[in-house]
């Protein structure tokens, strides 16, 4: 069993796969929520990085509901509810965005979120005594390895931004 | 809470199709995911709830949501929220504000409100400043809160939003984090489910003019102590808190105020008679 305190409680492959797969549709609706305030504030080159995480994430989750076979993992994901005490392990910090900010800066949280998924599958490793779900588990590591190895891939094609980067040469704060 | 029946819906079901003009990193857009997470946890029918605001950043917030909705006037909201709960008591009445437009604009109305005590809830998205109009002092604002709109600070003790609704009669007085989506969400809960006038103050960062606010997620902390019944108590902790103690604080129990005009002889045609052109 893995800890309660850190995402719902599994008990079975069912609730495994379902998890898997929440926390990439949790990931898909954040993206696009993302891509949705950078095309507000015009920074169209962020509209296209959130885009194409999302479209990713989501091609990540329907490679999950095609591994669990017949299990309906969008229905058992509802039924299993939520992460209670922690956001899901993928979602983007709504707060750690800025208008300005560049594809690096983005694929950093994306960073971030596959190495939250990562421990979140190794800690239910090291915790199931369950041998089917350790087996499946280990599966989604090695999957969310890769998957931080391909945004380290991508993040060398956008190198850091400049120290300026967020200057605005017509800034929201007009009285200063 | 309206006694209506429920069904099963995802918080999507209460989004609208409108995109949010909020800054990104705004507080505000996390208030939009805990209303939707809420609602779709009480199971309420987005045609059963209304969602009201006055002006300011945050009551841009009904556009946001697939619910029954009004964009009022400065101050009003909770005016226009009390004449829809008053006549339809069935539904659910959630009431948006910011810390200028409920606490300036709107102060005298808070206060009646939460001497009232109708069922309904109020939520005050508080980032101690005027964000939409370009970073005025508020209420809520620090004295010392020196800019080139009020340089060396306003020198003027903070409006104490807590302590106000509690000795003005509120039913259930909370504090939320705005980047606490989790505690937030179940925080609106109980909020909307408790009978009475429930307030509920979410800290929520300016990013933009009030950029020392991302501090915030570093200093909140859960509170100490259960939610006490007792006023005196309630007082005493909210008085003394630092401000960044979240949760449940006050959860009272007075009979929710639900006037029967229908035993007072008031005829809608007859009123409409009066103002027909």
């Amino acid at each position: 069993m893995t800890d309660p305190a850190k995402g719902p409680a599994i008990s079975g492959l069912a609730d495994l796969f379902a998890i898997a797969y929440r926390i990439e549709i949790d990931a898909v609706e954040r993206y696009r929520l993302l891509a949705d305030q950078m095309e507000v504030h015009n920074n169209l080159e962020l509209v296209d990085t959130f885009r194409d995480l999302a479209r990713a994430e989501g091609l990540h989750a329907e490679e999950i509901r095609r591994l669990a076979g017949d299990i309906d993992v969008a229905a058992q994901s509802r039924r299993i509810g939520g992460w209670t005490s922690e956001q899901s392990p993928e979602e983007a910090d709504l707060s750690a965005v800025h208008y300005m900010m560049t594809p690096w800066h983005a694929l950093r949280m994306a960073l971030a979120g596959e190495q939250r998924a990562l421990a979140f599958f190794e800690r239910i490793v090291a915790s199931t005594e369950d041998a089917r779900i350790k087996a499946l588990a280990q599966e989604f590591v090695a999957e969310e390895t890769e998957h931080v190895a391909l945004v380290h891939r991508l993040l060398r094609r956008h190198p850091p931004p400049p120290a300026t980067w967020a200057d605005d040469p017509d800034p929201p704060v007009s009285q200063e | 809470m309206s006694t209506a029946e429920t069904r099963a819906c995802r918080p999507a079901d209460y989004r609208s199709d409108v995109k949010p003009v909020w800054c990104p990193g705004c507080g505000d857009h996390h208030i939009l995911l805990s209303f939707t997470r809420a609602f779709a946890e009480l199971g309420q029918p987005p045609e059963q709830i209304a969602v009201f605001s006055g002006i300011g950043c945050s009551s841009r917030i009904p556009a946001y949501t697939n619910c029954y909705g009004f964009h009022g006037v400065h101050g009003r909201s909770l005016a226009l929220a009390a004449g829809l709960k008053v006549t339809r008591p069935d539904l659910t009445v959630v009431v948006a504000s910011g810390d200028g437009d409920g606490y300036s604009i709107g102060g005298n109305h808070f206060l009646h409100a939460c001497r009232r005590n109708l069922d309904l809830t109020y939520v005050v998205m508080d980032n101690r400043v005027y964000g939409m109009t370009k970073g005025q002092p508020s209420p809520t604002t620090e004295p010392d809160f020196d800019t080139a709109l009020s340089p060396g600070g306003t020198g003027v003790s903070p409006f104490h939003p807590l302590v106000i609704a509690l000795a003005s009669g509120a039913n259930f007085v909370a504090r939320a984090f705005s980047g606490d989506l989790n505690g937030t969400t179940g925080i609106l809960v109980d909020a909307i489910r408790h009978p009475g006038f429930s307030f509920v103050e979410i800290l929520s960062p300016c990013v933009t003019f009030r950029p020392d606010e991302k501090e915030w997620k570093g200093k909140v902390h859960q509170a100490p102590v259960q939610a006490t019944d007792d006023p005196g108590r309630a007082a005493r902790r909210l008085m003394t808190d630092d401000g960044f103690n979240v949760g449940v604080l006050y959860r009272g129990s007075r009979r929710p105020y639900r006037p029967e005009f229908g035993h007072a002889g008031v005829d809608v045609g007859e009123l409409e008679k009066e103002f027909a052109l």
